[in-house]
Order: C-alpha cells, then sequence, then structure tokens
C-alpha cells in the first residue's frame, strides 16, 4: 500500500515510457461501437475530412464500405492506397497493402475494422498487426472495432447473443490507443437503421434484426461498450493523477494468478483473470504445473493456445513441475508474491477427492493461506467434449502384440508348472502362483498384457484346478474373491507400472533437456570466437531439434548481415531472408507459429540481449509438425542463452578493442618519447659540430678536426639504426613482413652478422663456435642476419668496450640454437621475462637505443615459427638463444661435383 | 698519362650529389651530375663518362629503366645506389646489367673501392696468369691454387667458383650470375649449391673460416671476393 501520497515509481516510469514512445510512434484513434451498422465508419470518414481539411496527409488504408451509399459517398475526395490482392483456395481475397502504405509514409491512414483476421500468406495474421507496424513507422491511424471482438469480452458475447466470435483482439490493443471515440447509438436507433436497409442489404437484415440484432443483446452490447469506454477513462485519469501528483485513491500492490491447464475451459478462466487484473490494475501471472503424466498431442496443442492466450492478453507465463498441483500452485504463489489465485471448478470423482484428503480445490484453499482463491466455473469456448480424463491416466504408450503373446506364454509356463506340482501344492497355491504371474506381467510387460494374463489365469485356474476340474463351474466364496484379485491387482499393478514407466520417460526428457542446455551454456563458455559460439549453437540446436540452424549478425548499426554467419547450416534464400529481416527490426519472433508471416518456412528468432538486438536465429526443422509446447519453450531457452553468448562474445570483442587502443596509446606515447630523444640527441650533435667546423676563426688542429668527424660519424651511425629499426618494426607491425625462406649455411649467419658490424665492434675480440656437420636451414638468410646484428648490437652496447662476445651455432632436438652470449652485467632476472616488449628498456642503463632492438629479434624469428630466449649465463653475462625449428631436409649437392 | 677518369651522378638529392662530387674530386676523378633519369641519359651520351653512380629513386623515372636505356647502347660501369630495405631492388638491377651497388650510407673508402673494382673490369683483361688476394695464389694458367705457399686441393666446381670470383675480384655477383656461370642455366633455383660450396672454399681458404675475410656473403644478394 502507499501510504504517502507520492507517485508510485514504477507507474511513472511506466507513463513516461508510454509518452516516450508514443512521441516517436503514430497516434492511434480508435472508433469503438457495440455492434455492425452504427456508423463507426462513417464517423471515421468524417473525421479524416476534417483532418485534410486541415492539411493532414490523409490516405486510405482500407475502407469497408459495405455498399452503404452514405458511407461510400464520404470516401470521395480521400486518396486511396490500392488493395493487394491474394490467391486464397480459388478465390481471390484483397487486403490491405501494408507495404504501399508504409512506403507512401502518410501522416495518417485508415484503416478499418481491426479485428479483421487477414488472408493467409500476407505478413500478419491480424490486421492490428498491420495497424502497430503504422504505429511504429510513425503514422498516424484511425481504425474502427466493435466491442465484441474483444478478447476479454468474447465470452460475455457469447453467453449474451449465443454467437461465438471468430475474430479477436486482444485488449492490449486498445492501450496502444491514445484515443477512443465511442460510437453510441441506441439500440432502437439501430434496428430503425437496419430496418431503413442502412445496414444491410433487406434480404440480410430481416435475418440479422431476428438473430443478433434483438434489443436484448444490443443494449448488453452497448453496456458492454461504455463500460470498456469508461473503464479506460478511468485508466487515463488515474495515469494523469499518479504523474501529476494529484493525490488519488492509489490501488495496493495486487498480483493475480491464474492456474492454467491443458483444457478449453482455462481460456476463460484467462479471460476472467485479465478483465479483472485490469480492473485492479494489478499485473498477472498465467501458471502452468508439469506434472509427470504425459499429455496427448492434442492437449498439447490446447494447452499452447492457453498460454500464448495468456501472453496475447498480457500475462506473464510461468511454468514449473511438479506431481502435486496444489502444493506446487501455492508454493509458486508464494514465490511470486501473489495475492490472489484463480483457479477453475472441476469435477473430480468423490473417492478420489476421499482418498486425497478433499477436492484438489478444498485443498488449495486449505493451503493457500492468506492468499485469495476464487473459484471460477470452467466454461469452454467451444463445445468440443473435453476428453474424459481416467482416474489413473491412461499411458500414452500401447502394448505390442508381442508383449500380450508373452504374458500369455508366461502364463502357459507357470500354468504348466502347477499342473505338475498340483499334486504337492494344492489348488489354492497353484491359484497364488497364477496371482504370482499375473503381478509379474503387470510389472514386467504393462497392464493391457496384465488384464490378459489375469484372465487367462482365470479362465485356466478354475478350468484345471478349481473342483470340478475341467468345468468353469465355481462354488466357493473365496475362489471368485482370488479370481476378482486377479483382475485387481492385474489393474492396479499395471497401473504402477505405467505410472512409473511414465515417470522415468519424463525423469529422461528432463535430463536429456537439462543435459542438452548444460552441453550448450558449457560449449558456448568455452567458445573463443563468434564463429564458435555459432557453430555451438548450430550444433546444438540442430541436433536437439533434428534441423538446420543459421545465426546472422547485426553489421554496423542497425543492419542485419546477409548471410549467415561462417558456421550456419542454414542459408536463406531471397524469399525467405525478409522473414529474418523483420524478426531482426521489430525484435519479434517471426516465422512459422508465430502471428507474423506465419507461412513461411522457417522460425525466426531474434537474439535480445540488454542493450539491443544484436542478431537473428534462425531455424528449419527437417521434419516440420509443429514444436510442442516443451520444445518451443526449450528453443526460447537456447536462443536466450545463444543471445546471452553472443552479447558476451561482443563485450569480449570491444574490450579488447578498448585494450588495443589503449595499449597503442601507450605504445604512442613511448614511441614519441624515445624516438625524440633518439633523433635529437645525434642530431644536436651534427648541427653542434658543424657550427663549430663554421665558425671562422676556428683554430682547429687536425686532432680535433679528427675528432669531430669521428663524433659526426657516430651521431649519423646512431641515427641510421635508429631509422633501420623503425623501419624493421614498421615492417613487422604491418604484417608486410615476408619470409623468403632459402637453404642457409648458419655459419655463414653467423660471421655474415658479425662481418657486418666490424666497426661496431671496434676491435673487441669476437669468437664464433659452429659445432661441425650443422645442416642448412630454410630460412630468410637477410631477417635472421638482422637479428643476430641487433643481438650483437646489444651486447656491445650492454658490455664495457673491449669485452668479448661469444657467437654459437649448435643442433639442439629438432631446432638450431644460434647464441649471443657477453660477458657484461647480465640481465636483473625479474626483467628477463619483459626485456623483448617494445620500447621497454632496462631501468638505469645507458642512454641511447629505443627498446627496439630485442622486439624485432622477436619479431623475426617467430615470424619463422621459431623462439628467442634471454637468460644469464652461469659465470658469464647474458646469452641470447635463437631456436630455430629444423623443418624438411636440405637438398644434397650432386656426388659428381663434389 | 691516361686521362683523368670522368664520372657521371645520377641521383636528385643535391647534398648527395655534392658530398659525392667532394669525395670524388679529392680522389681526382672528373664529376659530372645530372638530377634525374632524362639528364642523366642525355649526359650520359654527351660526355661518355668512364663510371656511372645511379641512384635507383628518381623523380622522372625508375633507376630501373635509366639503367635498361643506358645497357642498350653503353657497356660503361654502372654502379647503383640504393637503400638497405630493397634487396629485391639490387638484384634486379644487377641482373639487369649493373656492376655494382652501393647501401646507403656508405662510407667514402667504400664508394672509391668499388669505383676501383669497377673500372678495373671494364678495361680490357690484361692476361695476367697469376691473381693474388692476401695469403691466396691463383695460377690460371696451370689452374693451381695455393694458400701461404701451400697448394690447396680443389674439386672442379670450386675451382670454377673461385676463378669466376676472382674475375670479378671486389665486385658483387648475384646468386644467378654465379650459378648461370658454374653450373648452367637450369641450377639458377639450386642456391644451396651455393652455400655448399663457399662453406667449403672458405674452409678451404680461409684463415679463420666462420669470419671470412675474403669471400664475403652479401645478406640477400650474392657474394663478393673482397680485395684491399
Amino acid at each position: 500500500m502507499n501510504d504517502d501520497h507520492r507517485p508510485d515509481p514504477d507507474a511513472l516510469l511506466a507513463a513516461i515510457r508510454r509518452d516516450e514512445s508514443r512521441s516517436k510512434r503514430g497516434r492511434l484513434k480508435v472508433f469503438l461501437g457495440m455492434a455492425a451498422g452504427v456508423g463507426k465508419t462513417y464517423a471515421m470518414l468524417q473525421a479524416a475530412h476534417e483532418r485534410k481539411t486541415e492539411g493532414v496527409d490523409v490516405v486510405v488504408g482500407y475502407v469497408e464500405t459495405h455498399k452503404r451509399a452514405e458511407t461510400e459517398a464520404l470516401l470521395a475526395g480521400l486518396e486511396i492506397v490500392p488493395r493487394q490482392t491474394l490467391d486464397y483456395r480459388e478465390t481471390t481475397l484483397e487486403e490491405m497493402n501494408l507495404d504501399a502504405v508504409l512506403a507512401r509514409q502518410p501522416a495518417l491512414a485508415l484503416v478499418d475494422e481491426l479485428a479483421h483476421t487477414n488472408v493467409p500468406g500476407t505478413r500478419h495474421v491480424k490486421r492490428y498487426q498491420d495497424v502497430v507496424e503504422l504505429l511504429e513507422a510513425g503514422i498516424d491511424v484511425y481504425t474502427t472495432v466493435n466491442v465484441q471482438h474483444f478478447e476479454s469480452r468474447a465470452d460475455t458475447v457469447r453467453q449474451i447473443t449465443g454467437v461465438a466470435v471468430q475474430e479477436r483482439l486482444p485488449d492490449s490493443v486498445l492501450d496502444l490507443a491514445d484515443e477512443v471515440e465511442l460510437i453510441d447509438l441506441s439500440p432502437q436507433d439501430l434496428r430503425k437503421r437496419l430496418a431503413e436497409g442502412k445496414v444491410y442489404t433487406p434480404d440480410k437484415a430481416d435475418a440479422a434484426a431476428q438473430n443478433f440484432f434483438r434489443v436484448g443483446n444490443l443494449t448488453a452490447l452497448r453496456e458492454m461498450a461504455l463500460r470498456l469506454t469508461a473503464e479506460r477513462v478511468d485508466h487515463q485519469l488515474q495515469d494523469y493523477m499518479q504523474v501529476k501528483r494529484i493525490s488519488g485513491p492509489w490501488r495496493s500492490a495486487e498480483r493475480l494468478m491464474v492456474a492454467v491447464g491443458p483444457s478449453p475451459y482455462a481460456e476463460s478462466l484467462i479471460r476472467w483473470t485479465r478483465r479483472m487484473a485490469y480492473n485492479l490494475e494489478a499485473p498477472w501471472l498465467a501458471a502452468y504445473i508439469k506434472t509427470s503424466a504425459g499429455l496427448s498431442p492434442q492437449a498439447e496443442k490446447q494447452l499452447a493456445a492457453n498460454l500464448t492466450l495468456a501472453r496475447s492478453l498480457g500475462g506473464e507465463v510461468v511454468t514449473t513441475a511438479g506431481d502435486d498441483i496444489t502444493e506446487a500452485l501455492v508454493h509458486l504463489a508464494r514465490q511470486r508474491n501473489v495475492t490472489q489465485m484463480v483457479v477453475g471448478k472441476t469435477q473430480h470423482p468423490w473417492l478420489r477427492n476421499l482418498l486425497r484428503g478433499g477436492s484438489p480445490t478444498e485443498r488449495l484453499v486449505r493451503a493457500a493461506g492468506d492468499i485469495d482463491v476464487a473459484v471460477v466455473s470452467g466454461d469452454a469456448a467451444d463445445s468440443r467434449p473435453q476428453p474424459a480424463r481416467a482416474v489413473l491416466p491412461i499411458p500414452q504408450r500401447h502394448s505390442t502384440w508381442r508383449q500380450y503373446a508373452l504374458a500369455v506364454l508366461v502364463v502357459a509356463v507357470v500354468t504348466i508348472l502347477d499342473l505338475l506340482a498340483l499334486p504337492w501344492l494344492g489348488y489354492v497355491a497353484v491359484g497364488l502362483t497364477e496371482l504370482f504371474a499375473v503381478l509379474l506381467v503387470a510389472v514386467y510387460i504393462g497392464r493391457g498384457p496384465a488384464l490378459l494374463a489375469a484372465f487367462v489365469s482365470a479362465l485356466s485356474w478354475n478350468f484345471l484346478f478349481i473342483e470340478p476340474r475341467l468345468t468353469f463351474e465355481i462354488s466357493r466364496t473365496q475362489d471368485i474373491f482370488l479370481l476378482m484379485l486377479y483382475f485387481l491387482i492385474a489393474l492396479f499393478a499395471g497401473n504402477l507400472t505405467a505410472r512409473l514407466k511414465q515417470q522415468e520417460q519424463q525423469a529422461r526428457y528432463n535430463s536429456e533437456r537439462s543435459l542438452a542446455l548444460y552441453h550448450l551454456a558449457h560449449d558456448a563458455a568455452r567458445a573463443v570466437d563468434m564463429d564458435d559460439v555459432v557453430r555451438v549453437a548450430a550444433g546444438q540446436i540442430g541436433e536437439a531439434f533434428d534441423a538446420e540452424v543459421g545465426v546472422w549478425l547485426a553489421v554496423g548499426s542497425g543492419r542485419l548481415s546477409r548471410d549467415p554467419h561462417p558456421g550456419s547450416t542454414l542459408t536463406l534464400d531471397d524469399r525467405e531472408y525478409p522473414v529474418a529481416l523483420w524478426a531482426f527490426d521489430h525484435s519479434r519472433p517471426t516465422g512459422r507459429d508465430t502471428d507474423t508471416l506465419p507461412l513461411s518456412r522457417g522460425r525466426f528468432y531474434p537474439l535480445r540481449t540488454t542493450g539491443a538486438t544484436v542478431g537473428v536465429l534462425g531455424i528449419h526443422l527437417r521434419q516440420d509438425d509443429g514444436l510442442s509446447f516443451e520444445q518451443g519453450l526449450l528453443l526460447e531457452t537456447f536462443v536466450a542463452q545463444i543471445a546471452l553468448a553472443v552479447e558476451r562474445e561482443l563485450l569480449d570483442q570491444a574490450a579488447e578493442r578498448a585494450a588495443m587502443v589503449a595499449e597503442s596509446e601507450r605504445l604512442y606515447t613511448t614511441l614519441l618519447n624515445s624516438i625524440s630523444h633518439e633523433l635529437r640527441t645525434p642530431i644536436t650533435a651534427l648541427s653542434g659540430i658543424a657550427n663549430t667546423l663554421a665558425a671562422p676563426d676556428s683554430a682547429l688542429n687536425d686532432d680535433a678536426r679528427r675528432g669531430l668527424a669521428s663524433d659526426m660519424q657516430d651521431a649519423a651511425a646512431r641515427l641510421n639504426r635508429l631509422v633501420e629499426n623503425l623501419l624493421d618494426m614498421s615492417r613487422l607491425d604491418s604484417g608486410r613482413l615476408e619470409v623468403k625462406r632459402d637453404w642457409c649455411d648458419p655459419c655463414d649467419l653467423l660471421g655474415s652478422a658479425a662481418g657486418r658490424l666490424k666497426q661496431r665492434l671496434n676491435g673487441r675480440p669476437l669468437t664464433i663456435a659452429c659445432a661441425p656437420y650443422l645442416p642448412l636451414v630454410a630460412v630468410d638468410f637477410v631477417l635472421i642476419e638482422q637479428a643476430l646484428v641487433n643481438l650483437i648490437d646489444n651486447a656491445c652496447a650492454y658490455t664495457p668496450t673491449g669485452a668479448p662476445i661469444r657467437l654459437g651455432a649448435r643442433l639442439e632436438p629438432g631446432t638450431l640454437a644460434l647464441s649471443v652470449e657477453d660477458d657484461g652485467p647480465g640481465i636483473p632476472s625479474d626483467e628477463l621475462a619483459r626485456i623483448f616488449g617494445k620500447f621497454y628498456r632496462i631501468a638505469g642503463t645507458a642512454a641511447g637505443g629505443t627498446g627496439l632492438g630485442l622486439s624485432i629479434v622477436e619479431g623475426i624469428v617467430s615470424a619463422h615459427g621459431g623462439t628467442v630466449a634471454a637468460e644469464n649465463a652461469p659465470g658469464a653475462g647474458a646469452r641470447f638463444t635463437i631456436r630455430l625449428p629444423l623443418t624438411g631436409t636440405p637438398p644434397q649437392a650432386k656426388e659428381s661435383d663434389l | 698519362m691516361i686521362d683523368v677518369p670522368r664520372i657521371l651522378i645520377i641521383d636528385d638529392e643535391i647534398q648527395i650529389r655534392r658530398f659525392l662530387r667532394f669525395a670524388l674530386e679529392a680522389s681526382d676523378y672528373r664529376v659530372y651530375e645530372a638530377d634525374n633519369g632524362h639528364e642523366g641519359l642525355l649526359s650520359a651520351a654527351k660526355i661518355r663518362p668512364d663510371l656511372i653512380l645511379l641512384d635507383l629513386g628518381l623523380s622522372d623515372m625508375t633507376g630501373h629503366e635509366v639503367l635498361s636505356a643506358l645497357r642498350e647502347w653503353t657497356r660503361t660501369p654502372i654502379i647503383i645506389l640504393s637503400v638497405r630495405d630493397s634487396d629485391q631492388d639490387k638484384v634486379a638491377a644487377l641482373d639487369g646489367g649493373a656492376d655494382d651497388y652501393l647501401t646507403k650510407p656508405f662510407s667514402t673508402d667504400e664508394l672509391l673501392a668499388r669505383i676501383r673494382a669497377a673500372m678495373r673490369h671494364a678495361q680490357p683483361e690484361p692476361d695476367e696468369p697469376v691473381l693474388i688476394f692476401g695469403t691466396v695464389q691463383i695460377d690460371l694458367a696451370r689452374r693451381l691454387v695455393t694458400r701461404s705457399g701451400e697448394a690447396v686441393k680443389l674439386t672442379p666446381t670450386e675451382y670454377a667458383l673461385l676463378k669466376l670470383m676472382a674475375r670479378h675480384a671486389g665486385r658483387v655477383l648475384t646468386h644467378q650470375q654465379i650459378l648461370r656461370e658454374v653450373w648452367g642455366a637450369e641450377y639458377l633455383n639450386e642456391t644451396h649449391y651455393l652455400r655448399v660450396y663457399f662453406a667449403q672454399l672458405r674452409h678451404k681458404l680461409e684463415d679463420n673460416p666462420t669470419l671470412p675475410s675474403l669471400l664475403i656473403t652479401e645478406p640477400g644478394v650474392g657474394y663478393r671476393l673482397h680485395v684491399d
């Protein structure tokens, strides 16, 4: 209860959302009438003309004049979008051309008869869905509807008029309306119009007046229409009061729950609950308790229809499992804070009720405690008789003739044994052994065979064993009683077995289902990239449903890729792709078994994440005879799982991108700092020396000049090294590095690298230790030489002038190891792992160097599939080892040449 | 007294041309300059230089175009100036008729050594029966190779290889050129022959085979027999 007078935040949010979506959406005006002929279309056209004179761009999407002259006259002067014609069962029917209206983009479209059901083959099942699409496209819509078409009134209308309403409309459609205009006419006036032939042609008018258009009916319908409008006005007022903080009669937080089963009566329960919830302004749930007893295909269908109805009326569908329906319902109600439960009045055999401690309703009322329980009398929407449910459920699987034969065989064997054993046992004990045979058959084979076994046993026992033998005469009461026991035991034990089997089946199904979900979740969690996720989805769903599965992901902002993501097993032709696109654009399931484009071959589910729709999952069942409620539920769970995985993958990608941006920012900063320092130092030296040389009165002696010249050379060499390093790095980074493998002599590599650095080495002792008989290796000579040059250069930089450097080449299993070793201070052990990082320099080392040399080495070596490692050699300085895999056998030079 | 050798520099960088002019004039060469390919071709025809230094990166046409245009009518030695990255350019230029190449940046000493080597080959070969490279002597007439006075046993292929390198001493020879000369045109892809034979030659002729001073590898391009 809201004690204070603050607006309820939830209500406020809902109202704001409504306002927001309305500002983008077109406005809907509904002309509501109590029956045909009150002049809804006429009023709508009049209003349209008024708007047109105001300068509004009005088109007629669909208007049915029913050949009424006054109405037809009003159509004149309005632009009419041509209808589309559809061939349906050898006749040609006309429907509103939704796409043409959407393409025309008028400000206001007139769409008559909101409750109309479209011809199969159009995009939507119902015309109101067309209207919703128009509204979503920002087009205002005027429409007409009669009160009898609203779902929540359908039962009442049928009760009053005796006519079942075929074309029904969810009440929620009325909630979309921004304005509802009631076209009111007194029943007498309407009948007068009918008599004047203004509604129907005279021949039809008479019949109509006799049936539907009776004063009583019309009065009731009129009241209903007035009430519907009044309820709406009431709601609008309350919305207004809540938003504007006007203190008003705040409603308590009621929450309703209706128990729904696979019965046609449930429909009226659902409507009743919806009406009730609407009046209470309460949310409501439809609960289905799944028991271990299986459902017939027909019941499955009815259940799915019931739950769909609940959903279309705005209820939340909740399913839970439990064999004690009462207990499960109460548990669910408590869990969801339900204040009122709605159940149907059920007829159960008194015996069963007695055994279970009262009828289910009685037990529910007792268990519900403070939750109100409303018991509503069931009233089937159609007269189709509910298949009588046996006291004990009939097992779904029927026994085969083999099982019957086996049952008879068992009885026959036992009877033969009994014949042999009769002298010792006596006929009563024999009777008990036969009973045991019946029990065995009941437990291990089934109820039907058990009954047959009971029958055969009874006959054989009577005929063969009971005195007088070889007759069917029977006299003793206890024998008769025993015979009856045969059948009772067969029945009960058989039923017990049947139920156990069913439970086992259900348990197996449940475990299969959870296993499938587990596999999906598990595999999706392990997927390393989007392709993997899609492959997992296609694989798991494909297997579970025997189907082809495709996933289409959003590309850029709000566009769906035309091609399925790699890993999909389903591709779409140009006719079916728009179905997937619709599912994506409107974020609603589309295709077969849905309200939109139900004639398409596949089903398409939007992959919804918290933020947006990220794609569509499409599925083609190889044998499509519809999905059961269970399967639909499972598929939806799968889709939700996949959407989660896709979202996770997208988040991963985004995080990766962010990390890459951060890393490149860091590198960029380091690069700038490092490069600018490395560039400026030699440039400063060069320009300084040049100034000194250029000074007019310089009294430089030869030694000084030579010294300066050597400094200039050093500065230039340093600049050159930097430029080469940068070029190498950029080639490595851009991926343009091409490894041109050729057979190379490892010793030649070391010698060539050392030769290139002759100047840099400046007389340092350098030794090359080449193991004998090294094979040729297939590497890029230039690149590996460069890597070695960098390593030697690095050793020069970190050791004192004159310190020795040792190069080595030797074979290790499967690899060639090239090493560069110095006698310097070595590398701090905690930095060993990081020195190959770009721009990484050991803190406190001498100036000069960009921190690029080693990462270039790493890049070159890994491009060859090799590794480079740094270590501190025992008793020496740092040792770098390049390990290159030995691939292929080097070709042999021809003997004759040697 | 023969004429002062004339050298034509075709390079579009004025700083490079000026530096080359200083260095070459100090070594008694007469220097001519051209700052683009067309001018270079015209000057070459007019001046008839004894050697051309050609930069591969020109503004109006590629160095390769200039090279092939020159090679249509002259056998004047041409030394290519290029940067390190373009091994393929170098090889193409060498295979297309250039005599040698220099990688920028290069030292003046290196430049002069290359010029001397290229010019030597341009002159009609004097019938010199014995070639001497440090401790190594090659007696072409007697097909005899000695190292520090001791005879070195070479296989026929090794000898052919050494003779080729010695005839072009100081100049780079590309893998393809060597393979064609020593083994024949059908062996152009068998570069591993070179690795094996150069290793063998180094073992037989070099003081320190792992750090050769005579038979030098030019990474990605070929080999050079080094002369001081």
